[in-house]
This record gives structure tokens, C-alpha cells and sequence, in this order.
């Protein structure tokens, strides 16, 4: 047994000599990340910046995988009594956070209450919880329309016009859809929902209550709005049938395999870096109104730690979220800048002038709502996800699979009414 | 003289013990205590801001047996346990008597069998996933040169599982052929020889002579077959999360889900403990039937 | 005749069965765009080896891998050969029932106990340490069998002889024993470093941080970003991380099969 116990006292010994010996504070961050490899150099570079201007607070920021892993991470390294003061998670992970009782209002945190108007309202919404604010918006996005201005120009559309409503959507898929190549494509792996709601929405509905208490996932315009998705495979043949792959598309659309893509704006820099074709990016056509979720991460701050550590970790969100390092990032990666300060700094100023697609997921947020969150919101969500992918692939019809996940939505939220 | 033997015998049992406490030690704090600290927690419900945890007894199972979802993933992972088992004996056994058999590339032959099994199944996904990808992916493209449409291999509820179960078998039959052809070198020459001496056809020879012998063999693949169908699920991670709407989601990520997604470790413990249950069942009947038969002595 | 049919049988097995990896090598030397077309005459490049490693720290995950499977393997043998001696040699109460015991931890698979296990690391303050992640895998009782099996084989004579000598007990496990269970410890080794380099679940759940992280968990992280993967670029990570491995295996690869064959692991 000597063995372990020296290995596990030789582990002790590594993890006190980590621990810092002055009186600085340390803060371990965990984060995801949107398109992976160089990205975490960006998020370092800022970190190291940060570090430059406050010497006595010391940054570990974690890389963990995408939005659910770092979910999975950060929570573990709580219960298992890690240190762990920040995350950058889902914004739309704020109620479970809070019925966990893991995380604090930066409403108390906060000298310059100012200071949480600075951002776009619509960023803000899915932190509003209870009249308090629970996250502050750091990698944003919303579901932008990318497509192929070579394959519209093809198929003798005007590539400065791409659809602005579900029926242009249809009549320039149809003229779009030629050989191996479709009119568009939505996801329906990974975040169907999310696909959904921006349907749902330019449908003239909303699939959940303000409240996080409830949803209406069989409300006839809900339906409708399923039917419609599935309608652009089955009636129209302008998609490809079963579900479409979310983390493939991007490369789908790259090859030419779809003259359309419905995608997170976080995807704008890596489609402009290596498409070989001219693309255009615009906002979501609309039904009844135009409209798209927000989506992305937030930051929150954990509530076992001490006020040292809070003000540290307040002073690395201000910098993270400055109109300078917001618009570093934004040019990085894709998301949008989360205040109008940032798109008033030179950097983003002569981007977005130089490459105006990088302001459409922007102009959208005026029709943006926030994005589908409830309480127990990953297994609700889990419900939803289903119902789109079984009435897409044509296993259910789409009334019956919604009625079904709108009867375990509600067994699930009757806990919390 | 008795003194002696008694004195021998105190010291054997405490030599025992003592050789054996590490094990115990650790198997009681990593499997033991783990089991029953299961079975007490799946006992209780969740502790969450609202509601604190209090013992519900086994409603947390009665939820289970109320969920579709676990029936789905129950029946996925029999079907998973149902081919993958004796689709991957089957082939292992093939390549293990063509690896053994005295043809030319013997030596490519083992190599290509054997190569998956040295890759982690996340890597080995990693491959697989743009074999699947419609469109992009190289089956795609093969079954395009004859023509056949783009078929969409991981996101249709009828062919995922499917689609998970031949990475599984392609992982799993090489590592089994390694126990096979061990256990064909042991056969001597000579029952070959009188076979061929009897005129027996090599069909005859193999199914009356060389199959019984392998029989010991084969149960020790099929316990471990059985293991992995409850536990090799890393592919999910990276092929299909489960989806699409469950088709291909399996009992231990649905565990894992449980736990560490969705935040419930109750519920996550009452299908750990039925886990068990079945594993342990199975346990018992390879010790008092089958055990009887083969090398367990 | 039939041994052509078999040739045949046996070699188009074999091109099924190596050409995912084959199909990843040919990606991971072409742009993207090259390797989905399969544009065979394109020119081949270091590019997405280029960014996958500057896309990780593969060093490092590779180092924690190198440093789990010896902590698991080292802690295993230690604890097998004393588990399997005293079962296969020594005689005192209780210990069928023990035996049984370990027996039963055949089936309670580590996998299955996560929750329970993750909360007991970290009880231990063991969690997102390599320690951790290979602890629950130590007191193997698929090795304890082994051992148990390899050490009953030992002549009685041997014992006897070395005993007469004057060994001790744990000399004669040293002296005599384990000199004689080479090969089961070879083999051994074999299952369980590749079983250790390839898990991941458990891993996944107890590591946190680049420092802890394996390989495999590196690779599913590097793997899945939120917007999009690149083909080209995840098969040359892919390869790079089963490189070592794979390549101590085609070097290897006789003696490894023949120390299958000789241990009689079967």
C-alpha cells in the first residue's frame, strides 16, 4: 500500500506547489470553443493581456470541447472540489445553474449597474432569470443564411438576392437543386432545436414561455412549422432526406453540396477562409415575420468562491467582454461583437467595411428572440430534439412526435410550477 | 508435530491475507463499496434548490419502467449484444483459421486483422465517421460509382445502430482472433494428419475436431464479448451522441447522459444497479454451468 | 483450389478490414477538398499535420498516456502476483469465498459503476490526477486470475527446493514465481496497455485539464468543436496520436503474437 500512498502524497506535494505563494488570486476559467485548433491561441492571447494589466491575478483558462463537454467539466470539477470561479457555458444553461444553486447574479457584483445596459439587450435576455442577471454574453451568435453566389449565378438567380421568405426559399431551392448538389440545408443533428425555433419564430410563434415553466410544442402552429421543415425534403426535394449533419455541413457547403446553409455566425471566418467560391451570408428568411434565436455562450460565476475571487473574475469578464478584445474575437471566430461599443472600434469598423457579411448575424439581432430554455432544459430540449429528428426522418408524423415531447415537457416542469 | 502444522497453517492465512489486502483494499473501495453506495442512491431523489433529496424507495426505478426512452435503450443494447456477440465470433474465428492456414501474405493478412484493435475506439470513430458522412464519405462515393443514391448511414433511426454496431465488430474480431489462433497452435499436428489419413474433408475436420477443441475458447471470447457490449460505447461519443431521436443511444451512455448531462445521478444509479443485476445473472450462470466445462480451475 | 478461394477469402477480408485506416492516411496527406474528391493525382501535404499539432498539446497528452499506462500496469502487477500467489499457493480460510468475490468483479465493470467511482476519486482528492484515472483499474481481477493460473503450474518441487534454501515466502514468489510467468506477464501487459492507451469514458469523466487529459480524451476534445470539423485535419490528429502504438505493433508484431501464443491466454 506504501506505494500508493507515496504516489498520492508526491501528487499532494505537485498540487501545493501550483498553488500560488504570493498573495495573488487565481482563477480557473473553463471554456468551449467554436471551430477548434488556433482559436484557443486567441483566447490565450487575451488572457495573457489581461494577466499583463492585473499582475496579482492569475488566469488558468481550460479548453473543454464543446458547450455540453465544458458543462460536464466545469460541474464536475465543482463537485469534486476543484477550483473552478468561471465558465464560459451555454447561455441557455442559466436555469439548471441556477436550480443547482452553483452560480450568482452580477446584479450584486457589479459597481456600475450601467455597465450590464452596455451590451445588446437580446444578448441579454437568456441571463434575465427572476429579475436578476445570471450570465453576460461573451461568444454570441444567431443563426445567419450562408450560400454560394457562384451556384445562384448557375442557376440564373441574382446572387445579390438570396431568399427572404419561406416561399422564395422554395421556388430558388427548387432552381438550386441539380445533380449531386441541394437548394439548402438545415441542421438536424446537434442543435435541432435551435434550427427549429428560427422556424418556429418566422412561423409567428414561440415554442416556450418566458418563465422557463412551459412549452408549446403542440400548439398548430408549432406543427406547422415542423411540417414545413420536413416539407423541404419530402414535398420539395430542395434538402436532403434524414437528418444533416451539423458538424459535416460546413465542409458540405464548402464543397458545393448545397448552394444554402443555415449556420451559427461563429462558422463566418472559417467559411471565408477556406471557401474557393463566392459566398454570401444573409439574414434568415421569414414567414409570417423574420426571426432567429440567439445563441452561444455566456459567462457566470460560480458561487463557491471567495470575493477576492469574484472581483478577480468581474475584472477578467470586463476585459474579456471590452470593445477591443470583444472585437478581436469577433474577427477571429465569427461571433458578433456584444455591444454596439465594439463595432465602433477601429478594428471591427474596418472589418466589417472590408467584409460587410461579418454585420448581417448583427442586423439580425432587432428580429432576434432568446433562445429555447427551460428549467431541466437539456432533457426537455432532448425531447424536442427527438421529435424533429424522428418527424425528418419519417419515423413519426410530426403532430404525434411533438405531442409526445410536449407531454414529457410537462411531466418534467410540473416539479417546478 | 500438530503444533507445527498449526503454526504453518496461522502462518499461511496471515501470508494470505496480507498478500491479499492491496487487491481487496482497492476492489472494495472501487467496485464493492461502489455497488452498494449505487444501490443506496438510487433509493433517494434528486437534491436540487427546491427540493431537497429525501427516500423515495423504488420510485426512481417505477420511473424508469415508465420512460420510453430506457425501453429503447434497453432494446438497442440487446440488439447491439445480439449481433455484435456472434457476428464478431464468426468472423474472428474465420480470420484466425486463414491467419493460421498456410497461404500467401499470411503475414499482411494478420497485420490488416489485427491493426484495429491496436486503435482507441475514439480514433477508430474518428475514421469511421467520414465513411458514414452522406455526400462526403467514402461508401458514399463507392456506391456512387455504382450508381446507388447517397444514403445517409447515421442520421436515419433504421440503419445508426447499425451503423455502430460494424465499428464495433471491425474493432472487437481482430482482438478475438488473437485468443483463436493461440488456441489453434495448441492442436497438435498429428490429429490433422490422422484426419487426412481418414480422408476426412477439411469442412469435417474443422467442425468435428478443431471447433470442439476451440469450445473453451469460444466461451472466454463470449464473456468477453458480452463485457463490451455493455461497455464499448466510446463511438457514440463522436458517431452519433445516440441519436438520431435514440435510435442508437445504449444503456451506459444513457447512464453517462443521466449523470453527467442531464445532472440526475438517481436515476443514472437505479439503471447502474439493474446493470448489474443482469450482468451479475449472467455472472452466475457462466460460473455454475459453463464453468464446469472449461479452464476455470 | 480452395487454398486460392481462401487466399482470396482471407485477403479481401484483410483490404476491408485496414482500408478506414488506409482512407485516413490518404486524407491526412490532402487538402480537404482533395481527400473528400478523392482527386487522385493532387499533391500531397504536411499542411494538416501542421495544424492539427498546433492545435492541441499533443506532447503533453501523449506524456499522460505514457504516465497512466505505466501507473496502471506497474500497480497491476504488483497487486495481481500477490493476489494470484496467495490463491493459487497458500491455503487458509475464507478464501473461496474471497476468490469468489474477485470473482464477481469480472462483471461489475468499472464502466458501469462511473458515478459512484467519480465520487469516490474525488473523495480521495484524487480527481484530474493520472493516479486517479488509473486507480479503479489496479486490483484487476482478470489479472488476479491469471496470475492464479499461471502460478498454479509451477511445480511443487520448485517451491519446495527454493524453500529448502531458506527463501521466504515472497522470495520464493520473486525467485521462482514470477521468473516462471514471463510470458503471462508479457501478455498480460499487451491487454492491458492497449486497453489503457484506448479508454476513454472513464477518463473523460475524471480528467479536467490539458495536463491530466490522455490521448483519447485530447482527441474527442480536438475532435468536436462546436461549428464544424475538417476531415483532413482530424485523420492526421487521428494518426498522429495512434502512431506510437501502431508502429511498436508493426514492429512488434511477431513477438506480440507469439507472446500470446506462448502465455496460453485462452
Amino acid at each position: 500500500m506504501t506505494y500508493f500512498t507515496k504516489l498520492g502524497l508526491a501528487g499532494a506535494v505537485a498540487l501545493g506547489l501550483t498553488a500560488p505563494a504570493s498573495a495573488e488570486t487565481e482563477l480557473t476559467m473553463y471554456y468551449p470553443i467554436a471551430v477548434g485548433g488556433a482559436l484557443t491561441e486567441v483566447v490565450d492571447g487575451i488572457v495573457a493581456g489581461f494577466e499583463k494589466e492585473n499582475p496579482d491575478i492569475k488566469v488558468n483558462a481550460i479548453y473543454s470541447g464543446n458547450y455540453d463537454d465544458t458543462r460536464v467539466r466545469a460541474l464536475s470539477a465543482l463537485n469534486s472540489g476543484e477550483p473552478a470561479q468561471l465558465a464560459v457555458m451555454f447561455s441557455i444553461d442559466a436555469y439548471d445553474l441556477i436550480e443547482q444553486d452553483l452560480i450568482v447574479p452580477f446584479d450584486d457584483l457589479v459597481e456600475d449597474k450601467a455597465w450590464l445596459d452596455s451590451f445588446y439587450p437580446a444578448l441579454m435576455a437568456n441571463g434575465k432569470i427572476e429579475g436578476k442577471t445570471w450570465g453576460i454574453p461573451f461568444q454570441r451568435s444567431t443563426i445567419v443564411a450562408y450560400y454560394n453566389k457562384d451556384l445562384f449565378r448557375a442557376a440564373g438567380l441574382d446572387p445579390e438576392s438570396p431568399p427572404t421568405t419561406w416561399y422564395d426559399l422554395i421556388s430558388m431551392g427548387k432552381k438550386l437543386t441539380k445533380g449531386d448538389t441541394y437548394g439548402i440545408m438545415i441542421p438536424s443533428t446537434g442543435y435541432p432545436y435551435w434550427m427549429f425555433q428560427a422556424l418556429a419564430i418566422q412561423n409567428g410563434v414561440e415554442v416556450m414561455a418566458g418563465d422557463g415553466l412551459s412549452t408549446s410544442f403542440d400548439d398548430p402552429k408549432v406543427v406547422e412549422t415542423l411540417e414545413f421543415w420536413k416539407s423541404l425534403s419530402a414535398d420539395y426535394g430542395v434538402m436532403p432526406t434524414g437528418t444533416v449533419e451539423w458538424g459535416t455541413l460546413r465542409q458540405a457547403f464548402l464543397e458545393g453540396q448545397t448552394a444554402m446553409m443555415w449556420h451559427s455566425t461563429g462558422n463566418l471566418t472559417a467559411v471565408k477562409k477556406n471557401a474557393e467560391f463566392d459566398f454570401g451570408v444573409a439574414m434568415l428568411p421569414g414567414n409570417k415575420r423574420l426571426g432567429s434565436p440567439t445563441g452561444g455562450g455566456n459567462f457566470y460565476i460560480f458561487k463557491d468562491t471567495s470575493d477576492e475571487e469574484k472581483a478577480a473574475a468581474m475584472k477578467l469578464i470586463e476585459y474579456m467582454t471590452a470593445p477591443e478584445q470583444a472585437a478581436e474575437w469577433s474577427i477571429a471566430t465569427g461571433y458578433m461583437g456584444v455591444s454596439p461599443a465594439a463595432y465602433e472600434t477601429e478594428a471591427l469598423k474596418s472589418y466589417t467595411k472590408d467584409f460587410p457579411p461579418a454585420l448581417v448575424a448583427r442586423n439580425q439581432l432587432e428580429h432576434a428572440v432568446a433562445e429555447f430554455s427551460t428549467f431541466e432544459t437539456a432533457r426537455v430540449r432532448d425531447g424536442l430534439n427527438n421529435a424533429i429528428q424522428s418527424a425528418l426522418t419519417g419515423a413519426k408524423e410530426p403532430k404525434e412526435a411533438l405531442e409526445e415531447a410536449q407531454k414529457s415537457a410537462d411531466r418534467l416542469l410540473k416539479a417546478y410550477r | 508435530m500438530n503444533s507445527h502444522v498449526n503454526l504453518e497453517r496461522r502462518r499461511q492465512a496471515i501470508y494470505g491475507w496480507l498478500l491479499l489486502s492491496p487487491a481487496l483494499i482497492l476492489l472494495s473501495i472501487f467496485a464493492f463499496y461502489p455497488s452498494i453506495a449505487t444501490l443506496w442512491s438510487s433509493l433517494f431523489s434528486r437534491n436540487t434548490r427546491r427540493r431537497p433529496s429525501e427516500f423515495v424507495g423504488g420510485e426512481n426505478y417505477s420511473d424508469l419502467f415508465a420512460d420510453p426512452t430506457f425501453w429503447l435503450v434497453v432494446k438497442n443494447n440487446l440488439l447491439y449484444a445480439g449481433v455484435t456477440i456472434p457476428v464478431s465470433i464468426a468472423i474472428a474465428l474465420a480470420m484466425a483459421l486463414w491467419a493460421n492456414s498456410k497461404i500467401s501474405a499470411r503475414g499482411f493478412v494478420r497485420t490488416a486483422y489485427f491493426t484495429p484493435t491496436v486503435l482507441p475506439m475514439i480514433a477508430a470513430a474518428n475514421l469511421w465517421l467520414f465513411f458514414y458522412t452522406p455526400g462526403l464519405g467514402v461508401l458514399d462515393q463507392i456506391g456512387s460509382l455504382f450508381g446507388l443514391p447517397s444514403v445517409n448511414w447515421l442520421g436515419q433511426p433504421e440503419t445508426a445502430l447499425w451503423a455502430i454496431i460494424i465499428v464495433t465488430v471491425w474493432k472487437e474480431a481482430g482482438f478475438f482472433m488473437i485468443f483463436y489462433l493461440a488456441a489453434l497452435q495448441t492442436i497438435p499436428e498429428d490429429l490433422k494428419e490422422a484426419a487426412d489419413i481418414e480422408g476426412a474433408s477439411r469442412w469435417t475436420y474443422t467442425r468435428r475436431i478443431v471447433l470442439p477443441l476451440l469450445m473453451p475458447t469460444t466461451l472466454f471470447i463470449m464473456v468477453n464479448a458480452l463485457i463490451n457490449s455493455v461497455k464499448l460505447i466510446d463511438h457514440l461519443f463522436i458517431l452519433t451522441k445516440g441519436g438520431p431521436s435514440d435510435a442508437s443511444k445504449l444503456i451506459l451512455y444513457y447512464i453517462w447522459e443521466m449523470a453527467f448531462a442531464f445532472f440526475d445521478a438517481p436515476h443514472a444509479a437505479a439503471m447502474t444497479i439493474m446493470v448489474l443485476l443482469v450482468l451479475g445473472i449472467v455472472a452466475a450462470i457462466q460460473f455454475f454451468y459453463i464453468d464446469k466445462r472449461t479452464h476455470y480451475q | 483450389m480452395s487454398n486460392r478461394m481462401d487466399t482470396i477469402g482471407a485477403v479481401l477480408l484483410a483490404v476491408i478490414w485496414i482500408s478506414p485506416l488506409l482512407f485516413a492516411v490518404w486524407a491526412a496527406f490532402h487538402s480537404t477538398s482533395d481527400a473528400v474528391n478523392f482527386t487522385l493525382l493532387s499533391p500531397w501535404t504536411l499542411d494538416n499535420f501542421r495544424t492539427a499539432w498546433a492545435g492541441a498539446p499533443w506532447l503533453k497528452y501523449f506524456l499522460n498516456t505514457f504516465t497512466l499506462v505505466t501507473i496502471v500496469l506497474t500497480g497491476q502487477f504488483i497487486l495481481t502476483t500477490l493476489a494470484g500467489f496467495a490463491f493459487a499457493k497458500l491455503d487458509f480460510p475464507g478464501k473461496d469465498f474471497v476468490f469468489i468475490l474477485v470473482l464477481m468483479q469480472l462483471f461489475i465493470l468499472p464502466e458501469v459503476l462511473i458515478v459512484e467511482n467519480y465520487a469516490m476519486v474525488s473523495r480521495l482528492g484524487l480527481f484530474d490526477t493520472i493516479l486517479g484515472v488509473g486507480m479503479p483499474y489496479m486490483a484487476s481481477a482478470f489479472g488476479i486470475f491469471l496470475m492464479r493460473q499461471a502460478f498454479k503450474s509451477v511445480p511443487i518441487e520448485l517451491h519446495e527446493a527454493a524453500r529448502i534454501e531458506g527463501c521466504g515466502l515472497l522470495g520464493i514468489l520473486w525467485r521462482v514465481y514470477v521468473p516462471l510467468a514471463k510470458p503471462t506477464y508479457l501478455a498480460y501487459a499487451l491487454v492491458s496497455v492497449s486497453t489503457h492507451w484506448n479508454n476513454f469514458l472513464w477518463p473523460l469523466i475524471v480528467t479536467n485539464s490539458p495536463d491530466t487529459r490522455p490521448l483519447t480524451v485530447g482527441l474527442s476534445i480536438f475532435g468536436a468543436p462546436e461549428n464544424g470539423v475538417d476531415i483532413s485535419v482530424i485523420s492526421a490528429a487521428t494518426l498522429m496520436s495512434v502512431a506510437p502504438l501502431l508502429i511498436a505493433f508493426l514492429l512488434f508484431q511477431r513477438q506480440f503474437v507469439q507472446a500470446f501464443l506462448r502465455a496460453g491466454i485462452k
